[in-house]
């Protein structure tokens, strides 16, 4: 399809989106109403469990079965995008290469590694309570260890960041969610049930369940996003095409003749 | 203006849509689908606003909890829809970097032949 053309279809298709969006946003309440039905169902049934942090109750109380289901989401990708961008044969490690580093960087990232690394901590630690969760800490606590990069080299973040235990977390982050949906079955018949004793409400123990799989979350997290920078950078940075393939033209045409060999 | 911010949700969606259909990089158009995608941030976080509520985060035990705040559920969906994003974003910057190493552009409008 040439380009005029398909602009010409998707100007049909965008204009008829158009205007049932805005038939359908017409006959929604009005925007900044008192009109909440979900609302004023989720915060009783939070304020019953004593979680503070009404989100955090509704993603991992009353439907933690979705988020459960995110989470695989997530996991899946990682191991998929960890299987495309792995090593293939016609690929080698590139030589250690010395850069320098200015130290004011160096500082700085020395400087943040544990205050960002704690303030992950901090944000899985009190889901319940403040906003945050093991989503969002879990993805401070992933790209603070990258300041190790920015602050340092490459080889000197692979050196100290081995990728097994993250690939490990990755795994038992999700299978700690799946065993505690498990927990609440044995307990009381109902899949992801909030069966831990809720606490006094507003304190770090309060709200069942809902900050241990805010930590299983945050393990996951942390792990998948560690995970994912590694393969990207490993593409950007760490792998080069084999002196063998022949320079940057050769290697598109080599890789597809090593894998039709392969395959068929 | 009480559809402004609906607007603006639908406005995003065609803008990313269209970014798509224009692209001539694989990276530009994951950006925006992206960008497309933050369509239904704006869309469910209009939908759970209410004029001078507070958010759905309570300090201390209420002994009368005011249930005038904003609405967690279409927060929380948000968050999933959040996390969802950035994982088909890694994807497909993932099956990008294949097809650069295999097709040697990216660049759709060369990408034509379906190759197995």
């Amino acid at each position: 399809m040439s380009r005029p053309l398909r602009l010409v279809v998707f100007a049909a298709g965008a204009g008829g989106t158009a205007a049932l969006f805005l038939l359908a946003v017409l006959d929604m309440p009005p925007f900044g109403s008192r009109f909440h039905p979900y609302r004023n169902h989720s915060v009783p049934a939070a304020l019953a469990h004593a979680t503070a942090n009404v989100v955090s109750s509704v993603n991992f109380d009353q439907r933690g079965m979705d988020t459960l289901a995110e989470e695989s989401i997530l996991f899946a990708s990682v191991v998929v995008v960890a299987t495309l961008l792995r090593k293939t044969d016609d690929e080698e490690w590139r030589k250690e290469r010395r850069g320098r580093v200015l130290d004011s960087t160096l500082l700085m990232g020395w400087i943040l590694l544990p205050y960002t690394l704690l303030l992950g901590f901090d944000v899985v630690a009190h889901g319940h309570l403040t906003p945050g969760g093991g989503f969002q800490g879990g993805v401070v606590l992933g790209t603070g260890i990258h300041l190790l990069y920015v602050a340092g080299r490459y080889d000197m973040l692979r050196r100290v960041r081995p990728i097994r235990p993250f690939e490990w977390g990755e795994a038992i982050g999700t299978g700690a969610f799946a065993c505690l949906g498990v927990a609440g079955v044995l307990a009381t018949g109902a899949f992801l049930a909030n069966v831990v004793p809720h606490g006094t409400f507003g304190t770090l123990l309060s709200a069942g369940t809902v900050p241990i799989l805010n930590g299983a979350v945050g393990v996951e997290v942390a792990s998948g996003v560690v995970v994912l920078v590694s393969a990207f950078l490993d593409q950007a940075i760490g792998l080069e095409t084999a002196p063998a393939g022949g320079g940057k033209g050769g290697r598109a045409g080599n890789g597809r003749d090593a894998e039709g060999g392969g395959n068929r | 203006m009480s559809i402004y911010a609906y607007v603006v949700a639908g406005w995003l969606l065609v803008m990313g849509s269209l970014g798509i259909v224009r692209s001539r990089n694989l990276v530009h158009a994951v950006v925006c689908l992206g960008i497309a995608q933050s369509a239904t941030y704006v869309l469910l976080l209009g939908v759970g606003y209410q004029r001078g509520a507070k958010p759905p985060v309570y300090g201390s035990a209420p002994a009368h909890p005011s249930l005038h705040v904003m609405d967690p559920v279409v927060q929380a969906m948000t968050l999933t829809d959040i996390v969802v994003s950035a994982t088909v974003t890694a994807l497909l910057l993932a099956l990008a970097i294949q097809i650069r190493k295999r097709r040697g552009t990216i660049d759709p409008d060369e990408l034509t032949a379906i190759e197995g």
